[in-house]
């Protein structure tokens, strides 16, 4: 569905993205980790044809991004980082703006903006203006637009970012129920927990490289599926095993503060690069 | 089908100005009125202007004025404010739409705007005692204004990378060509090479061509033609920046 083949992209001197190579199959949650900074947003943008590759190709659904535009358009929803509403226009107005862009026929236009407007929960306040809008219910009419004309793959840049919990866990269930109706979905996010969740395989990216791929379970036992975190006049030193007797025999020799537990991406993240995945 | 992208970026445009209509109209109105009130009713009351009022001179240049300015704000600071702030533009880059609907759209918003406000200045200028001829003509140099500063606008709009730069174009380009093409006096009264320089100004024939036809001059085809080759390029022009901005 997605084939990205050593893409790069410079800004000026600064090197965003480096020779990147990606492949997601149709029906898949693939996420993109890392911090700011990593290149996960101007892979989006390439991907989504915002910004021009410097180096390398990308195909959607077999289109290529820089030749095959109007074909590329069509397969793909957007729901950027930023909010782009059109804060000018009623909820309604955005969704149908949308869908007669997309030339969408008037009677199913119609019928989609009533089905997301009842998706994303936001019926009631189909006639307000979207500059009266929470973040919570901006990001959700986000997604309803870019769903607006059925798109094979959508593009989500950090959809949670500054949302509280609530609102989070209810956009991972929208993202969970579309990709169960069969739409890929390719995400980027710094939240560890998110990409834990939703995300059937993960990229970690770190200064414009991918620099490790798998199930979110592969790339635990990459580093070791149980952590111990030996506490030393406030250093913090980890050390990783593949189970908890390992751990527990290595632990047993030791006359210090220690705390076994299971790893999780941020510790696979701080393993690979030295920093966390919050660190500019 | 290029046509129904065209009117589905119109379609909001008009949306929008519904809605905002009467923030719109006075907000179009306050230069124009002043303009009539300073150099009309005050400066103008004792001068004479080629045996008419000056009131009746000056109307047709703060017609074409206000319809330049009306339609390059209404379009370039929109589409500025949309690229740089709002992110909206990008609605548009993703669709599949050409640059020529969007560039159409865009436009034709704000020659719509650019009427509007070109009709309330003759409303005025009629109450404030003005008699100048208006014919199909008279509105189609008012509407190859707007057109061509919508494009020049919705240029600027993309190509600047700050609201700072928009007002500094404003300022260096627009302001002077506001005062400077004969829309408050006569460009006979100039030095010749001035006068030359400033009839490259697209501004300049919108005003002469409009003050002819007010006066029931001759049809100036030398300055329609110069303002229709303005429109066409600009209109090109508009379509390549959309084509490339990302």
């Amino acid at each position: 569905m997605i084939k990205v083949e050593a893409l790069a992209k410079s800004y000026g001197n600064i090197q965003a993205v480096i020779n990147l190579d990606l492949q997601i199959a149709k029906g898949e949650i693939y996420g993109l980790l890392g911090p700011n900074g990593a290149g996960k947003t101007s892979t989006i943008r390439m991907l989504t044809i915002l910004t021009l590759p410097t180096d390398g190709k990308a195909f959607i659904n077999g289109y290529d991004v820089t030749r095959d535009l109007a074909k590329v358009k069509k397969e793909i929803g957007v729901v950027p980082q930023h909010l782009n509403l059109d804060e000018q226009l009623t909820a309604w107005e955005n969704l149908e703006l949308h869908g007669r862009l997309h030339k969408m026929p008037r009677i199913e236009r119609h019928q989609r903006i009533e089905e997301l407007l009842e998706y994303v929960e936001l019926s009631g306040r189909r006639s307000d203006l979207t500059s009266s809008f929470s973040g919570g219910m901006k990001r959700r009419l986000m997604i309803a637009k870019a769903l607006m004309h059925r798109p094979a793959v959508l593009f989500l840049d950090e959809p949670t970012a500054g949302l509280d919990p609530q609102t989070r866990r209810k956009i991972w269930d929208l993202i969970r129920s579309m990709n169960a109706e069969g739409m890929t979905v390719l995400l980027t996010t710094h939240y560890i927990e998110e990409a834990d969740i939703l995300c059937h395989r993960i990229g970690i990216m770190d200064r414009g490289r991918l620099i490790a791929l798998g199930t979110p379970q592969e790339l635990k036992q990459k580093v070791g599926e149980v952590v111990l975190e030996i506490v030393n006049q406030g250093d913090t030193d980890y050390k990783f095993f593949n189970n908890r007797e390992e751990a527990i025999h290595f632990a047993a020799k030791l006359e210090k503060n220690i705390f076994i537990r299971e790893s999780n991406l941020e510790d696979v993240f701080i393993e690979l690069t030295g920093r966390k995945v919050g660190d500019e | 089908m290029q046509f129904v992208d065209t009117y589905t970026v119109f379609w909001r445009e008009m949306l929008v100005l519904k809605r905002s209509f009467w923030k719109f109209i006075s907000s179009v109105l306050i230069g124009p009125l002043l303009y009539l009130v300073a150099f009309g009713w005050g400066l103008g009351r004792s001068i004479q202007m080629d045996g008419s009022s000056y009131m009746d001179f000056v109307v047709p240049g703060i017609i074409v004025l206000t319809a330049m300015t009306t339609s390059f704000n209404g379009v370039g600071v929109y589409i500025n404010i949309s690229k740089l702030y709002y992110h909206t533009l990008e609605e548009y880059q993703i669709s599949p739409i050409s640059a020529f609907s969007y560039t159409l759209g865009k436009i034709l918003a704000g020659c719509v705007r650019g009427l509007i406000s070109a009709v309330l200045i003759l409303v005025l200028g009629y109450i404030f005692g003005t008699r100048i001829s208006i014919g199909v003509f008279f509105f189609l140099i008012i509407f190859l204004t707007c057109f061509l500063f919508s494009a020049l606008g919705l240029i600027i709009g993309l190509v600047a990378k700050s609201h700072e730069d928009m007002g500094n174009f404003a300022s260096y380009v627009i302001l002077p060509m506001a005062f400077l093409s004969g829309t408050f006096f006569s460009l006979d009264k100039l030095p010749k090479i001035i006068a030359y320089l400033i009839e490259l100004l697209p501004l300049t024939h919108s005003s002469y061509s409009l003050r002819t036809l007010a006066f029931n001059g001759e049809l100036p085809w030398i300055s329609i033609a110069v303002l229709t080759g303005y429109t066409v390029v600009l209109f090109a022009l508009g379509v390549v920046v959309v084509q490339r901005v990302r």
